[in-house]
């Protein structure tokens, strides 16, 4: 397999191409944006609940394919769970997903899109924070 | 014979000089095109560097013994050097720093914090790296002066007609700006901003950081007062760079860093500031760096930084017309005549990310990202653009080889 096809792996591009859950929820229960200044990716997630339940992701951003995709295959991955559970979500069970080898730049691309999501259930749902999350060297969320 | 014609660098007998260039990765040379973030350095450099930890090695000044006499001539003279390469009326206003990035928190520091305060401007540009920006934003914010910033139009060149406006607002204290912007390539007019300085009274601060590899730099024609160098982008060794001052200044400024080496006498009661360049330099200096600094002087100078200039200026016409062919590529920047060995661009809808990962397979290196000019990104409205830099080892082929890559990015991604 070329370096091409194992980083851009099929599932990633397509993610890239037609991302899950974009856009914006109009009443959302939660938000929160996250940037990489680094390269200058930049993530904004919307979120509803249904009690404790996740009912609904959006996100909106700019970015390379690799932060892009990987907040897509998120939204995927969290709608319908439980927002504590999300909160705890090991940042592994992503990149399984993923399922890349990915450089130390490009691993901070890959998991912009979570922290901004933990980011929104800790303002939403008072879900502890992680630190590597409250004060990452690289990745600032707001 | 005519003196006034311009040698031709040989691009590729001075290729022969770098051991990265020599090396392969999937059985060719990496086509490097990121010397303006940091250039490659040539045998002569690392052998003297070598030569001098070998042989000349101890701590200079002070030293009694021979071997430190030694290396306190080769640190000196690379001081000498340094002082020819930018013109300076003297080595003593040449200080050693880290690099140009200390050089202007020396200045912003050492005459911001006595020279600033309320009702003063300080006025750097949109274009300026970070190292050129942040310090005098904090300065001013400290002393309470007002920072403002000078324009740039469409093509990223400076917009002058605002100067007036900008002066009508307070005293004009500081012009700080860029020879050669690190992002577009720009060229600016830095006689013109010097002589609008001094009308108001403000010095004028060059940050020659990406202009000083590239062209030659004469501190007495550009008429500024501080102007910051480093070494390691001009085929040198990273870990020292150069402020040159004014006399009558740096002689009015107290220090920045204290301690060591700096001081003429330390007592309990009171501390007496050495001379020249020397209340500068607190501490142990880059030793050997300087004399790498120094040998990489000698060999900018050997091939002549009119021909850097002219080669550099012949690559930038053929890469800014193999990309024009391009039509979902946009570049940024004024036209070649204004502008030196450096072409940003953005690829139509493929973050410069991932642009630079799949040139990076494709054995080509460029930088992809804001190249510490955030506020010039955020102007030019886009978050990151893909940087190609040239300097004198860079070769026609290797623009070819930016733009098959290109081509393989839009295929894969586009
Ligand atoms: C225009 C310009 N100024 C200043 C700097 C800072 O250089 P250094 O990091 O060596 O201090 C750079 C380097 O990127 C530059 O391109």
């Amino acid at each position: 397999m070329s370096e091409f096809d194992q980083l851009y792996r099929e599932v990633i591009l397509d993610h890239y191409r037609n991302p899950r859950g974009h856009g914006v929820l109009e009443h959302p229960d939660a938000v929160a944006e996250g940037q990489n200044p680094l390269c200058g990716d930049e993530i904004s997630i919307t979120l509803a609940f249904d009690g404790d339940t996740i009912s609904d992701v959006r996100f909106e951003g700019r970015g390379c394919a690799i932060s892009q995709a990987a907040t897509s295959m998120l939204t995927e991955l969290v709608v319908g769970r439980d927002a504590a559970e999300v909160a705890r979500l090991p940042k592994e069970e992503l990149l399984e997903e993923i399922g890349i080898p990915l450089t130390p730049v490009r691993l901070k691309c890959a998991l912009l899109g979570l922290g901004v999501l933990k980011v929104a259930l800790n303002k939403g749902k008072g879900t502890p924070l992680p630190e590597e999350w409250s004060s990452s060297d690289d990745l600032s969320f707001r | 014979m005519a003196v006034t014609a311009i040698a031709k660098l040989d691009a590729e007998r001075l290729r022969a000089d770098f051991p990265y260039l020599e090396e392969l990765q999937n059985g060719v040379p990496v086509a490097f095109l990121d010397s303006a973030a940091s250039s490659q350095k040539p045998r002569q450099v690392l052998d003297a560097m070598t030569d001098f930890y070998s042989h000349s090695y101890a701590n200079v000044h002070r030293g009694v013994y021979r071997l430190a006499e030694r290396a306190t001539d080769a640190y000196e003279g690379a001081r000498v050097k340094v002082a020819e390469f930018v013109n300076a009326p003297s080595e003593r206003e040449v200080i050693f720093t880290r690099q140009a990035t200390e050089a202007l928190n020396l200045v912003a520091y050492a005459w911001g914090l006595d020279n600033l305060g309320p009702g003063d401007l300080v006025v750097v540009s949109e274009l300026e790296h970070h190292s050129n920006f942040v310090p005098w934003q904090y300065i001013a914010g400290r002393t309470g002066a007002e920072f403002r910033t000078i324009p740039i139009d469409e093509a990223g060149e400076l917009q002058l007609e605002v100067l007036a406006g900008i002066a009508a607002e307070g005293q004009v204290k500081v012009v700080a700006t860029g020879l050669v912007s690190n992002t577009l390539g720009t060229v600016n007019p830095v006689e013109k901003l010097t002589a609008w300085a001094h009308e108001q009274g403000a010095i004028m601060v060059v940050d020659a950081a990406q202009a000083a590899p590239h062209r030659p730099i004469d501190v007495q024609a550009l008429g500024c007062d501080f102007l910051a160098i480093s070494a390691h982008k001009m085929c040198g060794p990273s870990g020292v760079g150069a402020l040159w001052g004014r006399r009558e200044l740096l002689e009015q400024m107290s220090p920045f860093n204290l301690g060591g080496h700096m001081i003429r006498t330390v007592t309990a009661v009171e501390t007496t500031w050495g001379q020249l360049p020397y209340k500068f330099e607190a501490g142990t200096g880059p030793i050997a760096e300087a004399v790498g600094f120094g040998a990489a002087i000698d060999y900018l100078s050997s091939i002549g930084l009119d021909a850097i200039e002219r080669h550099e200026h012949e690559l930038t016409e053929y890469a800014l017309t193999r990309l024009a062919e391009l039509d979902w590529i946009e570049t940024y920047g004024p036209p070649v005549a204004r502008r030196a060995g450096i072409v940003s661009f953005n690829v139509d809808g493929i973050h410069p990310h991932d642009v630079c990962q799949i040139l990076d397979w494709e054995g080509v290196a460029i930088r992809g990202g804001h190249h510490c000019t955030q506020p010039l990104m955020h102007r030019l409205g886009v978050i990151a653009t893909n940087r190609a830099s040239f300097y004198l080892y860079t070769v026609p082929e290797e623009i070819d080889r930016l733009v098959a890559g290109l081509e393989k990015v839009k295929k894969s991604l586009g």
